[in-house]
């Protein structure tokens, strides 16, 4: 009824193949992109770019990242809080050797470095499997924690031991550091998150991500069909933690505008694990919707107090949001183990036939 | 050159130079490790018992610990808050089983691993919630645990032994000697032994296997309590004790995820080594790395044996 497909024909393989195959995903696409690019920064207040939309935008992408590891290829990671910490402190270094080059550039240059630190992480788990791995990733986490607190090199030897974003510009445009306006910061994060889930989002449906989804379903049998798993896996944690490094990067340089080393503690990892389990795992659109439930639910909870108009102290919301977060995890995985993503879809086919059973 | 000498040469140099500091290093790695093996052997029986990998032990051995100390704090007499902290502890079990459990039979293991990460958060928010979020300090003394230390004069130098430590020890080899007998000798241990073997050969057999997760459950959460009143006895009770129970997790990983000696062996290697490293090799590297030596030992040992050095051989079939 709302949702029907009828007289859309497809002419080819591709556009068969296509990843929003019918018309009315595509224009719905097309509105939320406008909304987006368009309506938010047009009329969005700080609070609302700044507090909900830019850090909703860059967890998505971490997210992203590690649906990739875990969720496509099965390798379960407790480290990418690590990760994002790499990314963060590579950008951080690169800006202060070589400040003339435009900082975007650094921001992805960065996840390069992540990718590196990931790989390098990632080797035990072609030894290592399931519950085992967690305590590889859990090394990665510990250790870089530890390093960014410990080497002073990573924090240019300064007093306070944080990274600080100095001020950087494209096409004359602050969009760095105290001057950059938030609608500024949240269109250029929107772009990169736009165009990297685009490439995941391509990676995932091509040769590449079919092998990750075999090396997750089971990796002997994977083995045996003639999939690598030495570049299966190792291609997974250096793809994930690039996208992971890059949110790490974007979320010092475009959202807190300074870090220190407790902003990657492992809390961050179990968010962004909660996120992918909530939103649905091996989905690009469910690390869309973990991260809004997971950074957004918090905030609205913190707001429902005041506006009910109920005294209540906000340590006491604080505690109360751990619980729901918790049990949110639980009832999601007892309703629909395979998360948000998952729901939408049914949804989407009831629409389709609605108001017919099927 | 240097570098070398400081890294294998000056260490054990030391270590010869000074063996009371070594034997002291020594004996605090194993009370350490002692402690993490008790976490640990709350993870082995309910992994045996049910095939959940139950991330939740370290939060409730933290939670067993609050609810002890708080309900003491509200006015309780020590022994009567001991008990009802026991009797918390088996509402817990009950309530995990059938509220998380029981609608999650026959999911995959990482869907029950996951909801153990969600009944963490549960926790430490409700436990917060409940006993407010200050660290409180260890009822020692109510409890009749020893204090003091045992100044021991031996090779050359003075090595303290603190009594609680030696308590832990004791109170661990206890409960280890009592699980054994548990599984070994009583009907209820037999059948949680059938159903670790095999869940489904066990229920054909007429073994409930939900009442088995209530009994295993329950028996985590007790060595949970003992554990948390260690731990609380050394340090103070808050949650941010659960740093201290990730730690638990190599030491589980290294002795192999189905071992009760597994368990132990593993938390003294992991306790030792973690002791002499920080004491001889951290200086090098700028101290700290106690927070993430031992997921690398975990490691180092994985390398070389994927299952764990206990644990059973994995067969993988298609």
């Amino acid at each position: 009824m709302f949702y029907r497909e009828a007289g859309q024909f497809k002419t080819s393989y591709a556009a068969d193949m296509a990843i929003f195959p019918i018309r009315q995903d595509r224009i719905g696409l097309a509105l939320i992109l406008l909304v987006a690019f368009v309506a938010i920064p047009a009329t969005g207040d700080q609070f609302l770019l700044n507090t909900m939309m830019i850090p909703f935008l860059i967890l998505s992408l971490a997210a992203i990242g590690l649906n990739i590891l875990t969720g496509y290829t099965g390798l379960l990671s407790l480290g990418s809080a690590g990760f994002m910490g790499v990314g963060a402190f590579a950008c951080y270094k690169l800006a202060t050797y070589f400040p003339h080059v435009n900082i975007l550039i650094w921001i992805l240059v960065s996840g390069i470095a992540s990718s590196a630190v990931g790989v390098f992480f990632g080797l035990p788990s072609l030894r290592i499997k399931g519950f085992y791995l967690v305590v590889a990733t859990l090394a990665a986490q510990f250790f870089l924690e530890w390093a960014f607190a410990r080497v002073p090199w990573l924090y240019n030897y300064n007093d306070s031991g944080a990274i600080e974003v100095s001020k950087a510009t494209l096409f004359g445009v602050p969009i760095t550091g105290p001057n950059a306006t938030p609608a500024t910061r949240y269109l250029v994060a929107l772009t990169i998150v736009c165009a990297m889930a685009w490439i995941a989002s391509n990676i995932v449906h091509g040769r590449i991500g079919r092998m990750w989804m075999a090396v997750r379903d089971m990796d002997i049998a994977a083995e045996l069909i003639g999939i690598r798993l030495f570049q299966a896996k190792l291609l997974a944690f250096a793809v994930s933690s690039f996208y992971i490094g890059v949110a790490g990067a974007m979320m010092v340089f475009l959202w807190l505008g300074a870090a220190e080393p407790e902003a990657f503690n492992i809390d961050l990892s179990f968010q962004l694990l909660f996120m992918i389990i909530i939103g649905g795992l091996g989905s690009i659109v469910g690390a869309f919707f973990g991260a809004a439930i997971i950074h957004l639910l918090p905030i609205g909870l913190r707001a429902l107090p005041a506006a009910l108009g109920l005294d209540i102290a906000a340590a006491t919301v604080e505690h109360l949001t751990f619980m729901a977060t918790g049990a949110l995890i639980i009832i999601v995985l007892i309703v629909e183990p395979n998360g948000l993503a998952r729901l939408w879809q049914t949804t989407k086919r009831k629409l389709r036939v609605w108001p017919f059973p099927y | 050159m240097s570098v070398l000498y400081a890294i294998f040469v000056d260490p054990f140099a030391q270590m010869a130079a000074a063996p009371d500091l070594l034997a002291q290093a020594i004996w605090e790695g194993l009370v350490g490790g002692v402690l993490y093996a008790l976490i640990a052997l709350g993870f082995v029986l309910i992994y045996k018992a049910s095939g959940v990998f139950n991330f939740a032990q370290g939060i409730m051995m933290v939670f067993a610990a609050l609810t002890l100390v708080g309900l003491h704090e509200k006015g309780v007499p020590a022994w009567v808050a001991l008990g009802l902290t026991i009797a918390v502890m088996y509402a817990l079990a009950l309530g995990v089983e059938r509220l998380v459990l029981r609608p999650l039979v026959n999911q995959p293991d990482i869907m029950l691993l996951m909801a153990t990460f969600g009944l963490t958060y549960f926790l430490v928010g409700f436990g917060e919630l409940v006993f407010g979020g200050n660290p409180k300090s260890m009822i020692t003394k109510e409890l009749w645990l020893p204090q003091g230390a045992i100044d021991l004069h031996i090779l050359g130098g003075t090595v303290t032994l603190q009594k609680l430590d030696i308590a832990a020890a004791a109170i661990a080899l206890a409960m280890v000697a009592g699980l054994g007998f548990f599984f070994q000798k009583t009907r209820i241990g037999r059948a949680l032994r059938a159903v670790a073997d095999d869940h489904q050969a066990a229920l054909s057999v007429g073994i409930s296997l939900e009442q088995i997760w209530v009994v295993v459950w329950f028996a985590a959460g007790v060595v949970a309590l003992a554990t948390g009143i260690m731990w609380g006895a050394r340090s103070d009770v808050s949650f941010a004790l659960q740093v201290v129970a990730l730690k638990a997790l190599p030491v589980l990983i290294l002795g192999g995820l189905t071992s009760i000696p597994g368990a132990i062996v593993g938390g003294l290697i992991i306790g030792v080594g973690e002791k002499l490293g920080e004491f001889y090799w951290g200086p090098l590297l700028g101290g700290g790395i106690e927070r993430w030596l031992a997921y690398f030992i975990a490691l180092a040992f994985l390398l070389f044996r994927p299952q764990g050095l206990f644990g059973e051989r994995i067969i993988e079939r298609i």
